[in-house]
C-alpha cells in the first residue's frame, strides 16, 4: 500500500513570532524554519504503518519555496521513500495548496494521504478536509489513532468532549491531532542516507492547477497585548481580591 | 443578504441531542454581519436541536434535514447537503467546533471557495479578523467569494439569547449518502462539570501537578466553585489527563469569566487559548513563569498548600 504524506515548512515552534513594522505579515527573515509539529507526527504514522508491514511506499510531498526541499530531507531521513516538492514561491491558500495535493494524488494514487491537521502559521485547519472533498475520499481528521484492516481504515478522532470513531473506505484522508504518536528524531546515518533519496521538483503550473484565491490578507497586527497585574502575598489575599475587587467568585 | 448557520450539537445524556451553546455565539457572528439568518439541523432524530433552534433569538428560519445519512454529522454526507442549500445564501457559518472544524472546509472546497477560518471579529459583510501564529498577530482577511465559508471562534463573540425567537421550521434536504464512510463509536467523558468552553470558572493543570492522581486536588475546588476543569499541553503530553481537556491554540480556546491557572508556566501555546479570559489568577512556585505576565493576580507559591486552602476560603 502506497501511502503520500503532506508536509509544510513553517516558523520553527519555539521562535517568537514578531509582526512586520508596515503590517504586511510576520518577519520571516534569518528566522529558523521547521517542519510543521503536526506533519512530523504524519510522517512518523506513515513510518511505523512501513514497520508493521502495512505501507509498502511512503511518499512525501511538500507544497513551496524551493527551500522546503530541507523539510523533505528531514522526511526522507525519518523513512520517507522518495520526496516531491511542488515549488511555489506564493503565499497559497489551504485550497489552493488541496489542489496541488489532489495532482499529485491522481499521479500517485496513493490509498491513504496523512496530512498534520493544521500548520501552526495560518492556523487553518482546513487542507485535509478540502482535499478529502476534491478527491471524494473520506476524511479521518484530528486523529489519535489510525488501524488499517482490508480495504477500510478506523480512525479514532479527537472531538469535543471525548473521541469518536470513524471507519473510511480506502483510499482516504487522515489528519493528525497531538496524541497519535511521538515522532522519532533521524539518526546520523539515515540523515546521510537521506541525502541519496530521490527529490523531485516540479511547479504549480507543470500540474495545470490554478491558484487563484478568493481571500486577501488586508493587514497582519500584533495581538492587544494583556498586562501583567498584581502579585497577592496570600490565598486569603487572593480570595478577598477574586470576592471583593474583580468580583467574579 | 441572508446567512445560513450550521447548528451543532451533542449527544448528552441518554442519547439526547443538545445544541451546542458555541451555536449561539455563531449566529452572534452572523447578526454582526446582518441580514436574515436561517439555522440549518442535519442529523437523525435531532427535532429537539431543531426546536432549541427555532427559538434563539434573531434566527428567521430552521431549516431541517432528518436523514440516517447524517446522524453523526459525517462530513462526508453533510458537506454535499451544505453546498447544496447554499444557493441563495451570502454567507455560510459554523461554530469552530471539532464538527464544524471537521464539516466546513470540505463544503468550501466543494464550492471552490478559501475559507476563512475562527474569526473573532466581524469588520463588514466582507472583512474579518482572525488569529494566526498561535494568536501571536491578528490578520484582518477580505473575501470576495460568492458565497462567504466561514467558521466562528466562540470566544470572540458574546452569544446571543437562546430564548424568546419563534423561527419557522421548514424540512429540506435531499438525502446524500457518499457511502466511503460511517460511525463506528464514540468515548464521551462523562462528567457532572461544565464544559470547558461555556464554563463561566475554568481551573486549569499543568506539569506543576507532577501526575494525574494530583489533579483532584484542582476537581475538589473546581466542585466548590461550580468550574470547568482543563489541562496545559504539558500536563497532557505527560498523560495526566485526556487530550479534551487541553487548553490552548491546539486544544480549546476558552474566555470564562475567571481562569485559574495552576502550576502552568505559561507557554504561548497555552496563552492563546486562555487569554481571553475576563480575570486570570496564576499560582506558581516558580516567580519568573510567563504566566505572571498575562495574570491579573498572580501568587507565588507551592500549589499543593495553595489549593487546599484556596478550597477552603472560596
Amino acid at each position: 500500500m502506497k501511502v503520500l504524506v503532506s508536509i509544510k515548512r513553517v516558523i520553527d515552534y519555539n521562535v517568537k513570532v514578531r509582526v512586520k513594522a508596515d503590517h504586511s505579515g510576520v518577519d520571516l527573515a534569518n528566522v529558523k524554519m521547521s517542519m510543521n509539529p503536526f506533519c512530523e507526527i504524519a510522517v512518523e504514522e506513515a513510518v511505523r504503518l512501513k514497520e508493521k508491514g502495512v505501507a509498502t511506499e511512503i511518499v512525501v510531498v511538500s507544497i513551496g519555496p524551493s527551500t522546503a526541499q530541507e523539510q523533505l530531507r528531514t522526511a526522507l531521513a525519518l523513512g520517507a521513500d522518495r520526496a516531491i516538492l511542488v515549488e511555489s514561491a506564493e503565499d497559497l491558500t489551504s485550497l489552493a495548496v488541496a489542489k496541488l495535493i489532489k495532482a499529485v494524488v491522481d499521479k500517485e494514487q496513493p490509498r491513504l494521504v496523512i496530512l498534520g491537521k493544521q500548520a501552526i502559521d495560518s492556523d487553518n485547519n482546513q487542507t485535509g478536509q478540502m482535499l478529502a472533498a476534491l478527491s471524494g475520499y473520506g476524511q479521518g481528521t484530528f486523529a489519535s489513532n489510525v488501524e488499517i484492516s482490508g480495504d477500510s481504515v478506523a480512525v479514532t478522532r479527537e472531538i469535543d468532549g471525548g473521541e469518536q470513531t470513524v471507519s473510511l473506505k480506502l483510499p482516504a484522508i487522515v489528519t493528525t491531532d497531538l496524541r497519535l504518536n511521538e515522532p522519532r528524531y533521524a539518526s546520523l546515518p539515515n540523515i546521510m542516507k537521506a541525502k541519496k533519496k530521490p527529490l523531485e521538483v516540479v511547479t504549480a503550473d507543470a500540474l495545470g492547477v490554478s491558484t487563484a484565491s478568493t481571500n486577501k490578507t488586508v493587514k497582519v497586527e500584533p495581538p492587544a497585548a494583556r498586562s501583567a497585574g498584581i502579585k497577592v502575598k496570600s490565598v486569603a489575599e487572593l480570595v478577598e481580591k477574586l470576592k471583593n475587587e474583580a468580583k467574579v467568585i | 443578504m441572508t446567512i445560513l448557520v450550521i447548528a451543532d450539537y451533542s449527544n448528552g445524556a441518554h442519547d439526547q441531542k443538545v445544541l451546542a451553546p458555541a451555536t449561539l455565539n455563531t449566529v452572534a457572528a452572523a447578526a454582526k454581519i446582518g441580514g436574515d439568518i436561517h439555522v440549518l439541523v442535519a442529523g437523525q432524530g435531532a427535532g429537539a436541536v431543531a426546536e432549541a433552534a427555532a427559538k434563539i433569538a434573531g434566527v428567521a428560519k430552521v431549516l431541517v434535514a432528518d436523514n440516517a445519512a447524517y446522524a453523526h454529522q459525517l462530513p462526508e454526507n453533510v458537506a454535499p447537503l451544505v453546498a447544496e442549500l447554499s444557493a441563495g445564501y451570502s454567507h455560510i457559518l459554523a461554530a469552530a467546533t471539532s464538527n464544524g472544524k471537521n464539516i466546513l472546509p470540505r463544503v468550501a472546497a466543494a464550492l471552490n471557495v478559501d475559507q476563512i477560518s475562527e474569526i473573532i471579529s466581524v469588520e463588514s459583510a466582507d472583512t474579518f479578523k482572525r488569529p494566526i501564529y498561535a494568536g501571536n498577530a491578528i490578520a484582518t482577511v477580505q473575501s470576495n467569494a460568492a458565497v462567504k465559508v466561514i467558521t466562528v471562534r466562540a470566544t470572540g463573540f458574546d452569544p446571543v439569547a437562546a430564548e424568546g425567537g419563534s423561527a419557522a421550521v421548514e424540512a429540506v434536504g435531499a438525502a446524500h449518502d457518499a457511502g466511503i464512510s460511517s460511525f463506528v463509536g464514540e468515548d464521551l467523558a462523562q462528567s457532572d462539570r461544565p464544559a470547558l468552553t461555556s464554563a463561566k470558572i475554568v481551573v486549569s493543570g499543568g506539569r506543576g501537578l507532577q501526575n494525574g492522581d494530583n489533579f483532584k486536588h484542582l476537581y475538589a475546588l473546581a466542585d466548590k466553585l461550580g468550574a470547568g476543569v482543563g489541562a496545559s499541553r504539558a500536563a497532557v503530553d505527560a498523560g495526566f489527563v485526556p487530550n479534551d481537556m487541553q487548553v490552548g491554540q491546539t486544544g480549546k480556546i476558552v474566555a470564562p469569566q475567571l481562569y485559574i491557572a495552576v502550576g502552568i508556566s505559561g507557554a504561548i501555546q497555552h496563552l492563546a487559548g486562555m487569554q481571553d479570559s475576563k480575570v486570570i489568577v496564576a499560582i506558581n512556585k516558580d516567580e519568573e513563569a510567563p504566566i505572571f505576565q498575562v495574570a491579573d493576580y498572580g501568587l507565588v507559591a507551592d500549589l499543593f498548600e495553595a489549593i487546599p486552602e484556596l478550597e477552603k476560603l472560596v
